[in-house]
């Protein structure tokens, strides 16, 4: 997708681009549980998460798989006293909501990893709206494309990762 | 389980390499287990009848992170703990269900060095079911250059993911 073209944009989506969104403290702390949970999931004996000595001698202690990124920050199933759950990616509803589309696809996803996120980490992220597309029409409908960025960082503001995600939200049937 | 000691340099690394393939029988078990791993409570990966009856699916099937998790441990398992993941960009063409035997394989795009001296390789990662594409994976990996070099330890300026 090229750039915004804000000629193509609404001024109040124009002045959201690049305006830091929907800050966010992860629920818990990075766990080891979970680490191993997921790595038995998926049979994966990389050393780095169940052998102390490894993680010592290659990344300076224990790590987490750098896929869990997003596990950090999914809500509890239930939590006392919580009557609304925010959606993930809560930008990509706004812009839907914003534009009168009710489908969407996200049609890439991609992860980009920084400093190592560690059990006992506190990580924290907000949401970045990078580019907001001119109307286009696709066999799926027509609407927009949007880039939105999720930005990771840990409890000493290191950045520790990036999720994009391309989302097309559309109107069926003006194909 | 595997155990994953290996320890994969850059010399070791052409264009046009395969990977081992990884082939997998999915069950219910592995799907649900993954989905609870990533803390996904969303029934279609676990509730056989809204997965049927509401999704309109063939059974419940396997969540977006949790196939990421797969793709890391299929990399992992060929570098060894010494490679560090980079990027990842998914693009999903399927689902994949229990009784699926899903198979990843993987080859080498390009190898080589950045200007901060940094071993990297690209590999494309397919996850097929019966030969059918169902999801694919770019992937841009770090691994040591030499005997004495460790991605781990890059930081800053000196890590360009």
């Amino acid at each position: 997708m090229s750039d915004t073209d804000t000629a193509e944009v609404p001024d109040d989506i124009v002045a959201l681009i690049g305006a830091v969104q929907y800050e966010e403290q992860g629920e818990f702390p990075v766990e080891q549980g979970y680490v191993w949970t997921t790595c038995a999931s998926v049979e994966n004996g990389n050393p780095l998460f169940w052998d102390d000595a490894v993680a010592n001698a290659v990344t300076e202690g224990p790590i987490a798989p750098p896929t869990m990124l997003s596990v950090w920050f999914r809500p509890h199933h239930w939590a006392p006293g919580r009557e609304k759950q925010s959606l993930p990616l809560q930008v990509h509803f706004d812009l839907k909501e914003r534009f009168g589309l009710p489908e969407a696809v996200m049609t890439d996803n991609t992860i980009v990893f920084h400093e190592p996120v560690r059990p006992g980490d506190r990580l924290r992220t907000h949401q970045v709206l990078r580019s907001v597309s001119e109307p286009k029409t696709t066999k799926l409908g027509s609407g927009r494309f949007w880039v939105i960025d999720v930005e990771y960082f840990n409890q000493r503001d290191e950045l520790v990762g990036v999720e994009s995600y391309t989302g097309f939200g559309y109107r069926r049937g003006e194909a | 389980m595997t155990v994953s000691s290996a320890r994969l340099e850059l010399a070791d690394v052409h264009e046009g390499d395969e990977l081992p393939p990884l082939s997998y029988d999915v069950t219910a078990t592995t799907v649900v287990l993954g989905a609870l791993a990533s803390r996904d409570w969303r029934p279609m990966h676990h509730d056989y009848d809204f997965a049927v009856n509401r999704n309109g699916v063939q059974n419940v099937f396997l969540n977006t992170p949790n196939q990421a998790a797969w793709f890391e441990r299929y990399v992992t398992d060929w570098t060894g703990p010494t490679g560090r993941l980079g990027r990842m960009k998914f693009r999903m063409k399927g689902s994949v269900f229990p009784g699926d035997t899903m198979v990843l394989s993987g080859t080498v795009q390009a190898a080589s060095v950045d200007n901060a001296g940094c071993g990297w390789v690209e590999l494309l990662v397919a996850l097929t079911v019966d030969g059918v594409l169902k999801t694919d994976c770019t992937v841009r990996v770090a691994i040591p250059t030499s005997d004495d070099d460790n991605p781990w330890t890059r930081r800053g300026d000196n890590w360009k993911p």
